[in-house]
């Protein structure tokens, strides 16, 4: 029932600050009483005055960004963070996933695990943990691969999802690719799913669709934290039988990681508009389903400038993919050679919420065309659906997949600089 | 929150050696002095006073240093000052600094090093080893945190250079896991010391060996910067007023009394230090700390010379930014009216670059200026998009945002080429040499060790350099899975 996140460096801090506002807001405008009180549960534990306490942990060796956020929180009068769930040193870890990995974190091993040994004991039912970090850094990077390893060890049968932010391609830290591979490197055997997040996407959205002229890092950790309020608000899932989901990680991780070798997980969601825009605008479910899928078919991360001449294979062709059909695929990614790619799914989740969530369409997402041979549509496939409309849109579609649309950053991430 | 000491002549341990040091170093304590108290409303003494100053109430009998949290009684700098004659740190301590500093954190003697960086490193090295230690030592014992160095010198005379080097290879010895990034301001070729290219070169050896991080400023380009600078505020360019009080050149209206000649240069470099360390200071999106500038910036250990350059170095009367104003004002860190050095970095190759920004700046206007910058500058094959970036919230005093760029660009080696050459020349006559070997432990092998040592590293740059342009075959993917 309960999710504990732990949030990690700078970036985690930040974006686990927005994400907790943005649910703490969805579920606060007197929406439907169950909902409420499954999102309450789920993100804060709440004292005997009333106040909602975020079940999360902040940890960074330095101490500037949690004094921040803390005090945000505490002055925003509608949850804070807890006293002493946080844990800082005085001197930051250099952008060194060395320093993260094997000086800060078995230093402090023992005091961060006493931290979210606490929140955890404070869950009536723990569904799992959530390690939110970027890859660029040092203490995201290194501290979050380490406390990942040391959760795993703690709590072994517990689920555990990281969502990780990677940096903007032109470069915000210059060895933020050492940073990343070792971080993916390790996660890959400790973390049950990993939800990606990219700056230059998050960016993008932000510039072309919200409409905002000067970008700062707040928009865009608001952008991400709405993105994965809306996989992590409440929903009615197959298996929970008209109730909402007591598991959502755990429902996560079986939808779309089918294969321990493929745990990247990428979002979109649906509609994304400038704020001031959603009261004027209208929302039926038809129109955004099919940009979901053309996004998910042509590998676009956003609403606007999609390739609609991206198509599905014809059957005969379905054996080839990506990397096996063309050399190379997914570079440059220029001309005619564009038109013949599409991103091939494992595992697609589709999430539903709003009005009339029952009359939506899904069918074109369960096309066996769009996924690999080894999996029927029927288990690559999942549908959840929730009548309580998200943060604001009357009706919004996330998609969760398990495909290829990460192959290309990877491939930026791990041939610069070259190894020797 | 970490201090820096400041060895002048976390937390930072800021030490100036010798005059050019201790003068800059002086109108930095200045400025930072003024930066916090403009922030800093309510007389708390917070984290970000902590990096540089403690705080000590000295009714206490125990010399009482106080806590965070606690009202500022008294605050001394967390420096260490170091001088082989005593003009300039008296004046110091006769001005309105001298609260700042206590008799503790002062090494003087009498009768100066005379140019001789023989007679810094060695004689009075040795003679002042176990003092220099000892305040040292007492410095970093006041930090919670010791973080990084701040060595602040010049390299032409005798005690910054000699003793400047010599106290660095003793934080080396005494704290090795300590950050020290040394600000040199190197001679200008008109310099009047005659022997300032022996003394350079021989302090170059030191740094090389040494230091993690080097910011070089030239003399000659300060001298540059404060003519352009008088020559628009007395009415050059019509159109363009500019506020004499904000100019990064003044103080600022701090120190009073008359401006002495090397006052501006100085405080130039003052606000360069002031600019680095505001992204550990004080908040922002997206913190840049002391020990992340090596990291980023230094890709092998002896190639860490980084050219600064900073903007504004002037406010003009209107206030509000708009803005074009911003970009322009990312052009201006890469033109080199705004670099500390007299180099030439777009026709050498970047290995790395970092931007520091402080005030109302956007992570949007940071990308835009970066892709917008990027196709002209010419970055090395295994570094095409590396950009370290900062963003700090807090701007400097009277001005809405500052951008401080710190490259790694192989054009140092135009300035070592040029010290090499004024060495050589001396050297081959060998002018002026007997004053050194004179000198208890110097020895002929110093010279050739250190002019060896210049040229490996002008060789080191030049080598990079020969690969700008070629395209280095990509490296065998790495597979993450299977």
């Amino acid at each position: 029932m309960s999710v504990v996140t732990v949030q990690l460096g700078q970036c985690g801090n930040q974006v686990g600050h927005e994400l907790f506002d943005v649910v703490c807001g969805d579920a606060h405008d007197g929406q439907r009483r169950s909902y409420c009180s499954v999102s309450r549960e789920r993100f804060f534990h709440q004292t005997e005055r009333g106040d909602l306490v975020a079940r999360a942990v902040l940890i960074d060796m330095e101490p500037k960004v949690i004094k921040h956020s803390m005090n945000k929180a505490a002055n925003s009068g509608r949850w804070t963070y807890g006293d002493d769930a946080h844990f800082s040193q005085k001197q930051g870890s250099g952008n060194n996933w060395a320093n993260g990995f094997c000086v800060h974190g078995p230093r402090h091993e023992a005091a961060l695990e006493e931290l979210v040994r606490r929140q955890v004991e404070r869950c009536d039912r723990l569904s799992g943990l959530m390690a939110m970090m970027s890859v660029a850094g040092g203490t995201g990077s290194g501290v979050g691969t380490y406390v990942t390893q040391c959760l795993r060890d703690t709590f072994p049968k517990s689920f555990i999802v990281n969502q990780l932010t990677w940096p903007y391609g032109t470069g915000e830290v210059i060895v933020q690719n050492y940073n990343s591979v070792l971080t993916l490197a390790h996660l890959y055997g400790l973390s049950d799913a990993i939800l990606v997040h990219e700056n230059d996407t998050v960016h993008g959205i932000c510039a072309r669709l919200l409409n905002l002229k000067h970008i700062s890092f707040g928009d865009v950790n608001r952008v991400i934290a709405h993105q994965l309020g809306a996989v992590l608000q409440p929903a009615l899932t197959t298996d929970s039988h008209g109730l909402y989901s007591r598991n959502p990680l755990g429902e996560l991780a079986s939808a779309l990681v089918c294969h321990p070798e493929y745990k990247l997980l990428s979002m979109s969601t649906v509609p994304q508009m400038p704020s001031a825009s959603i009261a004027y605008s209208t929302f039926s479910w038809p129109g955004p389903l099919r940009h979901l899928r053309q996004m998910l078919v042509s590998n676009s991360k956003m609403e606007e400038g999609i390739d609609w001449q991206v198509r599905l294979p014809a059957a005969s062709e379905r054996s080839r993919s990506l990397t096996g059909g063309g050399r190379g695929g997914g570079r440059g990614g220029g001309g005619a050679a564009a038109a013949a790619i599409f991103n091939r799914s494992l595992a697609n989740l589709l999430i539903l919420r709003g009005k009339d969530v029952y009359s939506a369409e899904t069918g074109g997402f369960e096309d066996p065309a769009l996924f690999t041979s080894w999996l029927s549509p029927r288990d690559a496939f999942s549908l959840w659906k929730s009548p309580v409309p998200f943060n604001k849109y009357e009706k919004s579609a996330t998609l969760v997949s398990n495909s290829q649309a990460l192959l290309r950053p990877l491939d930026d991430m791990s041939l610069h600089p070259p190894v020797r | 929150m970490t201090q820096s000491v400041v060895v002048q002549g976390d937390t930072s341990l800021c030490s100036a050696v010798g005059q050019c040091g201790n003068q800059v170093g002086c109108r930095f304590w200045d400025l930072a002095l003024r930066e916090h108290a403009h922030v800093n409303k309510t007389g708390v003494y917070d984290d970000a006073l902590s990096s540089f100053f403690r705080n000590v109430d000295s009714r206490k009998s125990d010399g009482g240093a106080c806590g965070f949290g606690g009202r500022i009684q008294h605050l001394k700098a967390r420096a260490v000052l170091v001088d082989m004659e005593e003009g300039v740190v008296n004046e110091i301590l006769q001005g309105p600094l001298s609260e700042v500093f206590d008799s503790t954190q002062l090494l003087t003697d009498v009768s100066g090093s005379g140019n001789n960086w023989a007679v810094g490193h060695m004689s009075y090295g040795s003679v002042y080893r176990e003092q220099i230690v000892d305040k040292l030592r007492k410095a970093a014992e006041h930090c919670d945190c010791l973080q990084c160095f701040f060595l602040i010198h010049s390299m032409g005379g005798g005690t910054g250079s000699g003793l400047g080097t010599r106290v660095l290879s003793l934080l080396e010895e005494e704290f090795p896991e300590v950050c020290r990034i040394v600000t040199s301001v190197y001679p200008s070729p008109e310099d009047d010391v005659i022997t300032s290219p022996y003394n350079s070169v021989l302090a170059m050896k030191e740094l090389s060996e040494h230091a993690d991080c080097v910011i070089p400023v030239e003399n000659q380009s300060l001298v540059d910067i404060v003519n352009k600078i008088k020559h628009m505020s007395d009415g050059g360019k019509p159109g363009l007023t500019i506020r004499k009080d904000s100019s990064i050149i003044s103080g600022q209206g701090g120190l009073r009394g008359a401006e002495k000649p090397f006052d501006a240069m100085n405080n130039i470099v003052a606000n360069l230090l002031l600019n680095i360390t505001s992204s550990a200071r004080f908040e922002g999106s997206l913190n840049m700390d002391l020990n992340e500038i090596a990291m980023n910036l230094v890709p092998f250990p002896r190639l860490h010379y980084l050219v600064p350059s900073l903007t504004p170095l002037y406010t003009l009367a209107d206030v509000s930014v708009p803005t074009r104003r911003l970009d322009q004002m990312f052009s201006d860190a890469f033109s080199k009216d705004h670099q500390l050095l007299r180099a030439n970095p777009k026709h050498s190759l970047y290995l790395a670059c970092a931007l520091m920004v402080r005030g109302n700046v956007q992570v949007s206007d940071l990308r835009r200026n970066i892709e917008r910058l990027r196709p002209s500058l010419p970055f090395v094959s295994w570094n095409q998009e590396g950009w370290k970036t900062g963003l700090c919230s807090v701007p400097p005093v009277g001005h809405s945002h500052s951008l401080l760029a710190l490259a790694n660009n192989t054009c140092v080696k135009s300035t070592f080429l040029d010290l090499k050459e004024r060495f050589t020349k001396l050297y081959r006559k060998k002018a002026h040499l007997h004053h050194y070997l004179h000198v208890e432990g110097m020895e002929q092998s110093c010279f050739s060790e250190a002019i060896t040592s210049l040229s490996s590293l002008i060789e080191e740059y030049h080598h990079l350099d020969a690969t700008k342009g070629k395209l280095i075959p990509d490296a065998p993917r790495l597979s993450i899975a299977r």
